[in-house]
């Protein structure tokens, strides 16, 4: 008889179900898994180390980078270990923007999940579907920032600026009739708010639609039942966060458990799986994006009701009104000093967190006093999950290493940092 | 979160535990991180390991106002202050464990020697500690004892130094380009000078 040898395949970086720039040594005996190395690192931008050499809010942006599909979330835990070490109170306001622009990135984040899941398993039409939505909550970080990405729009202290009063439309252009464009700034008339209340009106059906292409379909569930299977107590031994370990089984999520923001005074409720496979890491996030749209329904509604300011009047951290600029020495002084040398914290350590998307990610801030920091460490989730990628996919068929990868939700930009 | 330091006064002394900004730090010697961490994890039911990672205190309480910050920008006499709460160990390995079945938090932080950074690895008692310790010590340069797979994670393959120690220059020490006789990718040194644009200044 042949001797049969296992052999080892070099997966990516360069492939397209790999997520960005994941390399995996993969170890097989005939089409199954023995071993997987994920070599990492290749979008390794010294993230900490450039944070250390920046005044405190010329770092925000960097936070951005990180997880460049969640981004305003990154910023969230940047801007409160900032926040806490300061004491610096941020108006109520502020932390309703907040909360909703995190569940709208939460939502964006699923969403490009879902359409990259999809399409590595093989369902082509959900990635278009999924993007369809995507583009609105996009619009909206564009309406509200002028990125469509990298917004910067946390600052210690509270958001850059309030929200604006009208929606950005439209423009005739040579490729759409009148009508068309009649029908696409159809909900775009009202202000900022109203788009979005009318984005929380339409989501569910837009969900439902994922549902019905995805959540009975055989050829999903083939791909995705029993396949990546952590235990409640293993996924804690990982280092899981998030809907890895809320899949589980592990109710456990930060919103709940240790409130920050205003989480404290909205109403949701937590999704968690049985098995711990793929699938119920799925129907997890799935419920999630309800969840959120939910949770964006309230803040909507109280943002609408209750105007004010949306950023402290410490001067110090916030920028002064340019008008004041004008004929007020102080103000001009603090504008300078601000965006020259920025403000020093406090001597000490903080660990600020918030639950992002894919998990917990943390900010560990050392100051020395400085007016940067002196040691910054992020604490990504995804970094915790691909760890597990050996364990994962151990003993599973080489097409199911697409599967995981896909429901670990792996981003390299911060996982690489 | 105070019967959780007053249990934890119990059996660790109280000199070692600090609370800021409502965090718990509790700092152990070197020698007895896994007994800590067994005790934590067994007794106090931390399960999860959230993160690991090495602090250099190498420049600690420095600013920027003494000496050539860069080849041509400031100089300016201003008296660098904050030598007085330099560290005496310069390295730190810094360990943030969460009770997921508590819903606690605790930071352990142990600090190495410069001459000899060693720390016993923690990937027994909490499997999350494998990648991390690998980042420590690609990072930081730290070395831990038992760990089974020490390599490189981050920083290229070859890569030679620490880079988030605080000796390692921001831009870096090699630089990389293609070169056509060669007809491969070779290294050299950096081309480019170190520039601060802000200065690092403690104010009081």
């Amino acid at each position: 008889m042949a001797e049969i040898r296992n052999y080892t395949l070099n997966f990516g970086p360069q492939h397209p179900a790999a997520h960005g720039v994941l390399r995996l040594i993969l170890e097989i005996d005939g089409e199954v898994i023995e071993r997987a190395d994920p070599h990492i690192g290749l979008l390794h931008r010294g993230t900490e180390k450039l944070v250390e050499s920046k005044p405190y809010n010329q770092s925000i942006g960097y936070m951005d980078r990180l997880d460049y599909v969640s981004m305003m979330c990154n910023e969230h835990a940047y801007v409160m270990a900032i926040e806490t070490m300061l004491g610096i109170k941020v108006p109520e306001r502020a932390q309703y923007i907040r909360v909703m622009f995190d569940e709208i990135t939460r939502i964006l984040n699923h969403l490009m999940w879902l359409g990259t899941h999809g399409l590595d398993v093989g369902a082509m039409s959900i990635f278009l579907y999924a993007f369809r939505e995507r583009e609105k909550l996009i619009d909206c970080y564009e309406a509200v920032s002028g990125s469509r990405m990298h917004a910067t729009y946390y600052r210690p202290g509270g958001v850059y600026r309030d929200l604006p009063d009208k929606m950005p439309q439209y423009l005739v252009s040579d490729f759409r009739t009148d009508k068309e464009l009649k029908i696409m700034n159809e909900n775009r008339q009202g202000s900022l708010l109203d788009f979005i209340a009318d984005f929380v009106k339409e989501f569910p059906k837009s969900i439902k639609q994922y549902d019905d292409l995805l959540t009975d379909n055989r050829i999903w569930k083939q791909r995705l039942v029993n396949i990546g299977i952590v235990s409640a107590n293993r996924a804690k031994q990982l280092g899981f966060t998030g809907p890895m370990l809320r899949g589980s089984g592990v109710a456990w999520d930060l919103r709940k458990n240790q409130p920050y923001a205003v989480y404290d005074q909205l109403e949701f409720d937590i999704p968690v799986g049985m098995t711990g496979d793929s699938y119920d890491r799925y129907l997890v996030r799935m419920e999630e994006m309800r969840q959120s749209n939910h949770i964006i329904k309230q803040c909507v509604k109280w943002l609408q009701e209750n105007p004010g300011a949306v950023m402290s009047d410490d001067h110090k951290v916030s920028p002064p009104k340019r008008a004041d600029m004008k004929d007020d020495m102080e103000s001009l002084i603090h504008h300078f000093k601000l965006f020259t040398e920025g403000y020093c914290l406090p001597k000490g350590e903080i660990y600020r967190t918030v639950e992002h998307p894919k998990g917990e990610f943390g900010v560990y801030l050392i100051s020395d006093g400085a007016n940067k920091p002196y040691r910054v460490k992020i604490r990504a989730p995804g970094f915790a999950h691909l760890a597990a990628m050996d364990e994962m996919v151990r003993g599973h068929m080489l097409s199911d290493v697409v599967t995981i990868i896909g429901t670990q939700d792996v981003v390299f930009g911060e996982i690489d940092r | 979160m105070q019967d959780l330091k007053v249990s934890l006064i119990e059996v660790f002394s109280e000199r070692h535990l600090v609370e800021t900004f409502d965090e718990l730090t509790l700092t152990v010697d070197s020698q007895d991180i896994i007994k800590t961490c067994l005790k934590l994890r067994d007794s106090f039911s931390f399960d999860t390991l959230i993160d690991l990672c090495g602090v250099d205190y190498l420049t600690y309480g420095q600013s920027d106002w003494n000496g050539n910050a860069s080849a041509s920008g400031f100089s300016r006499g201003r008296n660098h202050q904050g030598l007085e709460d330099r560290h005496e160990q310069r390295f730190a390995v810094v360990y943030h464990l969460l009770s997921v079945s508590k819903n606690k938090r605790i930071r352990v932080k142990s600090f190495v020697d410069e001459a000899e950074p060693i720390i016993k690895s923690v990937t027994d008692i909490w499997a999350s500690a494998d990648w991390y310790e690998r980042e420590a010590f690609d990072l930081m340069g730290i070395l831990f004892e038992n760990h089974t797979d020490l390599r490189r994670i981050l920083t290229d393959y070859g890569f030679k130094g620490y880079p988030l120690r605080k000796d390692f220059p921001m831009i870096g020490e090699v630089e990389m380009r293609y070169d056509e006789d060669l007809g491969r990718v070779v290294y050299e040194k950096v081309s480019i000078e170190p520039n601060i644009n802000v200065p690092r200044v403690i104010r009081k």
